[in-house]
């Protein structure tokens, strides 16, 4: 049986993604395409919530992803710090503009749905605090990779921000069962199906959390390709540059 | 067609306008730099191939 480590050599993560990458992202466009066409047109008014329940469909898997995101990131940057895989390493790299992109989505559709229901756009909430501070890591980890020429370096240090960052990450996805306080509900989907939201959003809810994972792996798939493609470039240059 | 959205009616289309927006950008961002990156790998191969 082949070893998952395989893939750590970029040659072979390039020639596997480049078979698996057109799959998902038809798989991630068909799942986007028909769970929000679903959730939009096909689903009624809450009767507390109005028109407003439809934003579930954008916000709730974009804050799911914005999380896991960086959990993902969190375990690249782990086998980083621990088998020194430089694939591992550019893998994180990759998600993290789509993990800071997803923060973006859930706190702007957060807030415009927010207005209307809360009477504000922004509270101080714990869940909403902690989800700012998340986006506020995704910057520094993404302005840490560009600051610094050594790619080892760089690798090193961002690891250790994405550490300490999925603190924060844990916060953002527990913050509203740790603190019993705040404007911010319970979260929409739950184990218990008791807790989670009636099966009639439910269901396009879930088919839109699978485009937007599809979605997130199609786009690790293609920006790790393109950070190996880059870092091969550089060293490519830099020997140039000896020889010369 | 168009569902029925009542008075939330912007809040509602100005949530799907904007993420949709930024879902776009992201992936094009994505696919321009991927192109941009294949083409300038090829080209410093194929210079360093000829230089030996």
């Amino acid at each position: 049986m082949a070893s998952i480590w395989e893939y750590a050599n970029p040659k072979k993560f390039i020639a596997t993604t480049d078979k698996l990458l057109p799959w998902v992202s038809a798989l991630a466009v068909v799942a986007l395409v028909s769970g929000l066409i679903w959730g939009f047109f096909f689903t009624p008014e809450d009767y507390k919530q109005g028109s407003t329940v439809k934003i579930i469909y954008l916000h709730v898997p974009a804050a799911l992803m914005a999380i896991n995101a960086w959990m993902m990131m969190l375990v690249a940057s782990l086998v980083w710090i621990v088998r020194r895989h430089h694939v591992s390493a550019l893998a994180a790299r990759a998600a993290a503009p789509i993990g800071a992109t997803m923060t973006v989505i859930a706190l702007v559709t957060g807030a415009i749905w927010g207005q209307p229901m809360w009477g504000t756009w922004w509270e101080w909430d714990p869940r909403l605090t902690s989800f700012l501070i998340l986006f506020l890591f995704y910057l520094g980890y993404m302005a840490l990779w560009a600051a610094i020429e050594n790619d080892d370096t760089a690798a090193d240090l961002t690891s250790i921000l994405c550490l300490v960052g999925s603190v924060f990450a844990l916060l953002s996805r527990y913050a509203v069962n740790f603190w019993n306080q705040g404007l911010h509900q319970g979260a929409s989907l739950s184990l218990d199906k008791e807790e989670h939201v009636n099966d009639v959003y439910y269901y396009p809810l879930l088919v839109c959390i699978a485009g937007f994972i599809l979605l997130f792996v199609a786009l690790v798939f293609l920006r790790t390709q393109t950070e190996i493609r880059a870092r091969r470039t550089r060293a490519l240059l830099a020997r140039e540059r000896l020889g010369q | 067609m168009m569902p029925e959205l009542g008075k939330y009616e912007i809040e509602v289309l100005s949530s799907y306008a904007v993420s949709i927006v930024i879902i776009v950008a992201l992936v094009a961002i994505s696919i321009l730099r991927s192109r941009k990156a294949r083409a300038l790998l090829d080209d410093v191969e194929k210079r360093s191939g000829r230089n030996g």
